[in-house]
Parts: C-alpha cells; sequence; structure tokens
C-alpha cells in the first residue's frame, strides 16, 4: 500500500479525501473555516480529476437540502460548513437523519454568532449534537482526513444508514499546516467502493417515497429506529476502524486513550487540544506525576460505558467543554461524561471546565494548570465548584 | 394536435384517490392537471414544500403518488429537488442510470412566495432542470389561513383579521411569476383553471418538457380559506380570469405573451363577492375599498399589457 507523507491542512487533507473518494453530487456554499474543502474540491472539478455534481447553491440550509435530495435519489452526498451555516442547517439535519440517508458533512467547527467569532469552538457541532448524525472528531490533519476516509463506510452500513459529521477544529486543525500521511487514490478508492442505494428515487424499477409526515401513532417508532441505528453505529465505527487498519496502519476506536494505564488525574477532551493535553501528560509524566488523558472520537454515538470504564481508579477528573451550554451546571461533555460515571459507578472527583471558547488560547501549561488542580482536588478529598472557566482574562473570575 | 379535453381526463392518474385533500380543493385539481402534463410512460421525480398538499397526499404508511416522490422541509423544495437534479447529472454521467426522469415540485403559496423565495431563486439562478408549480391559494392555508405576501388585498384571514381598524390585508400580492420570470429562465406562465384545462395542460406540458428551469404559478382556490361553497370553485377561476384579476400570461425565453384578453372585462366585484373572505368589502361603507381595489386591478392589467407589447 503506497503512502505519502505531505505537509497539508486539514481543510486540505479532507478535500483530498474527497478527491479520492469522488462522491456523486457535492452542495456547497461558502463559510469560514471551512470555505476552503469546496473551493480545494471545485478545483478537482474543473480540473476533471473527479465527477461529481458540484452544486453551488444559495445558502447552507439550500446544501443540506441538496445533500438530502441527492442521497435519496441514490447518489452519494455530502457538504461542507462551519457556524452559523451549521445552525442555518439545523432543521434540516434532522431531516437527513430521519430520512435515514447516510449523507456526510464536512464539519470545521466554529463559534457561533453573538459576538460574531470565527474562530475555534464546538457550539456549532454541539448544537447539532441532538440531531441524530454520527460526530467523530479529529484531533488533527491526519485524523481528519482518516475520519473523511472511513466516513462513508460508517454511514452507508446497512446496519446505520444514518449521517455522519466529520469535524475538525476551525483554523487550529483546518488551516494549520503538519505532517501526514496519505493513502495512495486507488487504496482508497477501493476501499470506500460505490454506494449502493436499497431504495432510491430514481429507481428505474420501483418507486419510492420519502418524507412522510407520521402521526402520533407512528413517530415514535422511527425515533427508535434511528436510536436503534444510532447502538449499531458503534461496532461499525469499530469495525471500519479496524478494516482501516489494515490499509494504513493506523488505529482509531471510539476513545483514545492516553497514559490512562496507571493514571491518578484524568482529563476528558475532544478535538485539537488533546494533542496539547498530551504535550502535558508527556512533561508531568516526566516528574512523575500519574496523569493521563481520553479523547473522544466519536461523540454520537457517545461511549460513556468506554469513557466510564477508563476513567474507574483515576482519583480525579476533568472533563473539558469548548462550548457553553448555559445550563449553570456545565457544558456538553461534562453532562453525558458524569451521566456516564455516575452510571457505571465511577467515583472519581469531577470537574467540568469550560475553555478556548470563541478560540481563546489553551497552551500546554495550561493543561499542566488542569493536573495541577486535580491533585489538590484528591488532596483535600473535595472537588470544590464542579462547572469552572479556564483562561479568561479576568484571572479572578476563574 | 389540438387539445382534446376527454383524451387529457382520461390519461392514467398519476396522483391517485384516497388522499386527504379537502372537496373542492385547488391544490389537487392542480397537482392532477399538471401531472397530466407528462407524457405516459415517462419518468417523473416528485418534490413538494410542507404544506396541505404534501401532509394530505403521503401520511405514513400511505403514498397517493404514483412517481417517486420527496418531503423534506417547507422552505426547500426547490433545493432538494435540486439535489435529486445533481443526483440524476452525476449518476447518469457514471452510467449507474440510463432511463430519462422529468423533475416536478409542488409548493404553496407560503413555502413559494414567502419561506421558500430563496431556495426557489436559487435552483432558478443555477439553471436547474426542473419545473416549479405553485398552488396559490393565496395564505397559509394548512396552518389555518394566515395572511402570506400571495394573500389578496383586504382579504380576511387570521393573522389579518377584520375589525375595527382593519379592513383585511392592507398590500396588494407580491407578483412572484414576474420575479421569477426577472430570473430569466427559458418558461414562466400564470394559469388557473379556466375552459376544460387547456390552458393549464399546455402550460404543464409545455413547462415540464422545457430544458431548463421552468415555473407555473397556479390561481388554486382554497374552500376553507376562500370560503366558498365546493362546487363554485370552477366557477371563482373564470371570475379571476374575466375580471383580469389573474390573468393568463406566459414569458417564453424572455418574451411576455398574454393568453387570453376578456371581450368584456368583468369588474373586480365579480371575483370578490364570490368569497365571503371579502364579504366586508360589500358594506356601503366599503365601497371606497371596491374603488381601490379597480384601481389596482387595471393598474397592474396595464403593465402586463406593456410587458406583453414589446
Amino acid at each position: 500500500m503506497p503512502k505519502k507523507r505531505v505537509l497539508m491542512s486539514g481543510n486540505e487533507a479532507v478535500a483530498t479525501a474527497l478527491r479520492q473518494i469522488n462522491p456523486d453530487v457535492f452542495p456547497a456554499f461558502p463559510i469560514t473555516p471551512s470555505t476552503e474543502i469546496p473551493q480545494y474540491f471545485s478545483n478537482y472539478v474543473s480540473n476533471g480529476l473527479v465527477d461529481t455534481e458540484f452544486i453551488t447553491v444559495e445558502s447552507e440550509h439550500s446544501s443540506m437540502s441538496a445533500a438530502i435530495g441527492a442521497s435519496a435519489a441514490g447518489a452519494r452526498a455530502l457538504t461542507a460548513t462551519s457556524s452559523a451555516g451549521l445552525a442555518f442547517m439545523w432543521e434540516v439535519l434532522g431531516v437527513a437523519a430521519s430520512h435515514r440517508l447516510p449523507v456526510a458533512l464536512c464539519a470545521v467547527c466554529r463559534a457561533l454568532t453573538g459576538p460574531l467569532n470565527i474562530n475555534c469552538d464546538h457550539s456549532d457541532t454541539m448544537g447539532a449534537k441532538d440531531s441524530g448524525w454520527i460526530q467523530l472528531y479529529a484531533e488533527n490533519n491526519q485524523e481528519a482526513y482518516d475520519n473523511m476516509v472511513m466516513a462513508f463506510n460508517i454511514a452507508e452500513n446497512k446496519d446505520v444508514m444514518l449521517p455522519i459529521m466529520i469535524c475538525q477544529d476551525g483554523f487550529i486543525t483546518s488551516h494549520a499546516v503538519n505532517n501526514m500521511e496519505l493513502l495512495d487514490d486507488l487504496t482508497v478508492k477501493e476501499f470506500v467502493g460505490e454506494y449502493e442505494a436499497d431504495h432510491y428515487l430514481l429507481n428505474p424499477d420501483e418507486t419510492f417515497a420519502v418524507g412522510p409526515y407520521a402521526v402520533s401513532d407512528y413517530y415514535m417508532e422511527s425515533r427508535k429506529a434511528q436510536a436503534h441505528a444510532m447502538e449499531n453505529a458503534k461496532q461499525v465505527i469499530l469495525d471500519v476502524a479496524k478494516d482501516f487498519e489494515k490499509i494504513s496502519g493506523r488505529k482509531y476506536g471510539l476513545i483514545e486513550e492516553y497514559q490512562m494505564e496507571d493514571a491518578e488525574y484524568a482529563v476528558v477532551i475532544i478535538g485539537s487540544a488533546a494533542g496539547t493535553t498530551k504535550d502535558a501528560i508527556d512533561k508531568m509524566r516526566a516528574n512523575g506525576d500519574k496523569v493521563g488523558l481520553v479523547k473522544i472520537r466519536s461523540f454520537r454515538p457517545f461511549p460513556g460505558k468506554e469513557i466510564a470504564t477508563a476513567l474507574k481508579g483515576c482519583k480525579a477528573v476533568a472533563v473539558m467543554d469548548r462550548s457553553e451550554s448555559f445550563s449553570t451546571n456545565g457544558g456538553p461533555v461534562g453532562a453525558e461524561t458524569m451521566q456516564a460515571m455516575y452510571s457505571e459507578k465511577c467515583d472519581a472527583l469531577t470537574i467540568n471546565i469550560m475553555y478556548g471558547i470563541g478560540g481563546r488560547d489553551v497552551r500546554v501549561e495550561d493543561m499542566m494548570n488542569v493536573y495541577e488542580t486535580l491533585k489538590d482536588i484528591a488532596a483535600k478529598g473535595e472537588t470544590g465548584d464542579v462547572y469552572r472557566y479556564m483562561g479568561l482574562r479576568d484571572k479572578e473570575a476563574k | 394536435m389540438g387539445y382534446n379535453f376527454k383524451e387529457i381526463m382520461n390519461k392514467p392518474e398519476r396522483f391517485a384517490p384516497g388522499h386527504r385533500m379537502c372537496a373542492g380543493c385547488g391544490a389537487t385539481i392542480c397537482a392532477r392537471n399538471v401531472l397530466r402534463g407528462l407524457h405516459e410512460g415517462d419518468k417523473a421525480v416528485i418534490g413538494c414544500a410542507t404544506g396541505c398538499l404534501n401532509v394530505s397526499s403521503f401520511q405514513y404508511p400511505y403514498v397517493a403518488w404514483e412517481d417517486s416522490y420527496i418531503h423534506s422541509a417547507f422552505e426547500n423544495a426547490s433545493s432538494t429537488m435540486s439535489g435529486v437534479v445533481g443526483a440524476y447529472n452525476a449518476m447518469k454521467r457514471k452510467g449507474k442510470i440510463k432511463e430519462d426522469y422529468k423533475f416536478i415540485c409542488f409548493g404553496g403559496d407560503g413555502g413559494t412566495y414567502d419561506i421558500g423565495i430563496q431556495s426557489l431563486s436559487g435552483a432558478m439562478e443555477r439553471g436547474t432542470n426542473y419545473t416549479y408549480v405553485c398552488y396559490d391559494n393565496g395564505a397559509y392555508m394548512n396552518t389555518g389561513t394566515q395572511r402570506s405576501s400571495a394573500t389578496p388585498m383586504y382579504a380576511d384571514t387570521t393573522t389579518t383579521p377584520v375589525g375595527s381598524q382593519c379592513d383585511g390585508k392592507e398590500q396588494y400580492r407580491k407578483d412572484l411569476a414576474a420575479i421569477i420570470a426577472a430570473h430569466d429562465i427559458p418558461y414562466a406562465a400564470q394559469t388557473t383553471f379556466f375552459k376544460g384545462f387547456k390552458d393549464l395542460h399546455e402550460k404543464a406540458e409545455r413547462a415540464i418538457y422545457t430544458d431548463g428551469p421552468a415555473f407555473l404559478n397556479v390561481c388554486a382556490p382554497c374552500p376553507t380559506g376562500w370560503k366558498y361553497k365546493t362546487d363554485e370553485i370552477m366557477e371563482i377561476c373564470r371570475l379571476a380570469v374575466e375580471t383580469n384579476y389573474w390573468p393568463l400570461y406566459e414569458v417564453v425565453e424572455g418574451k411576455w405573451i398574454l393568453n387570453y384578453e376578456p371581450k368584456n372585462r368583468l369588474p373586480i366585484e365579480e371575483f370578490l363577492k364570490t368569497q365571503a373572505r371579502f364579504k366586508h368589502l360589500f358594506k356601503p361603507e366599503n365601497e371606497h375599498l371596491i374603488e381601490k381595489y379597480q384601481q389596482e386591478v387595471d393598474r397592474r392589467w396595464e403593465d402586463l399589457l406593456f410587458k406583453c407589447s414589446r
């Protein structure tokens, strides 16, 4: 399997994966920081490197709607977006999921407007966490590429048939150029294959109707069927990762555990700040601190049991959230992780820290401070405030 | 070949009975007759915006459409269909399908004039090869007759209720057919149920078999919103045309063509008095409102004649 070392941004990496996949339909609308993905792709279209139908729609609501129409018609379809674009799509995200269409969305995470901000946080994709989409998050360019290559194999699996969001951090991952490895075109093409829908609008042998009105005597079963598919997705994500390891040599799971075997203090995190945290861990491990990390790759389906199992034996845990949910109790990752820990009787002292919101810097020393805080908490035997902020301008406010 | 009413009406139905639309509903008549514009044996994919037509024709697990059918939401029938057409183009290119298809979208005036105008305009501008049919019943009927930008002036609706300080909707209708014609698409037309459906049939067939985007605006009365007896619908449509309230015209490759000119134009009251939503206009103190109405109809008719004379 020929592989190629390259220097690429996350956006170019995802666009390259898309070129290799050669999807049928790509409706596109620009929004920072995801714009580069359709931009790179339009160059492939203009130069005959793909034979995709590239539809330059007039909004994100329409890009997702067109992806829905294309997928229902029997095509492999995807789009890309960020922030306000994802918020604008929100209504039809649920439609894609309930229509059971294996559409892909390259989500480049960016803060939602209010105030206007183009930098990274997870308020966009976390806002879509309950829309029925699979969500895979990348730590870096390599993972964004790899997740994109695996996306359709997961979404189109007959036991799943759900749309999938391939998330990477805006600018930090999408624009920063990194060393990474590309698979060769033929390997990806063979790995992904062509999409063969069971039922589709353009099937000459049978007509097909999609998008019914379903009143209370059927709606609930439809929701349960989606939930069941999401449960199936857990195993399929692992199966596809195993197949992917054969062509890439890279291992993926629902979560990644880093230095967790004997960890007493752990951080649970999503996205690019996992890399920063790993650096902090390496530094602290050199001084004998038993610190570790649980990185969530699949937020939907949520691997609650796996996370809680990994955290068993820890003295103190910090769950990191890059988006507010204004519950006054913490963020979405915190809420779901702590619920899973409770169910699994994992009794580590646990706090939930809001960080990096609207692109606020997260440095190695910030993450070292988190571990120091966890050590304090363990020593005192008390969590103090569970819901905290890190890195505010006003230091008193933390 | 001339239009043969009996032959056309006896074509196999592509919108099956058993749906839940009201008796005397214009949307249903519109859908059935537009689909008669498809040649027998030709395949089609039908799209629909959320509204009466969708919820009454596709209630799980039953569907009234004989062709493949897609509904996704209220404001996005055109963008959803853009994706279907995109899939068709891509799959044809890749040799995944060989058959030819036609693509037809239906939407009410709410889903077309208002919330759907963005996706409609986008699909038209992109040259999407489909036909969009607006069944214009002049209000949000599925939610109970709230005013839309297609609602006629002075209509009593549930959000413009006639009262001591309100004569009904203040504004005249948005001229959507003209707006769509301004996209310079190959074919845009306005029609209704008139004289044996000849005008509607010929326009539907022409729209469906036009290469590129086509648009039909169909005056499609609603018995619950307009408040008429179900068997009066054909007469109401006739009066809409004969009063110049709803002129029949088409815009072909930018050329405006008037399809029917009433020999004796009837006063607007003839149309208004058929519907209880206008009954307040016939109080003696409201005579000036009818005068104003007539002036607006005349002004718009003159404007149309001017466009058609170029």
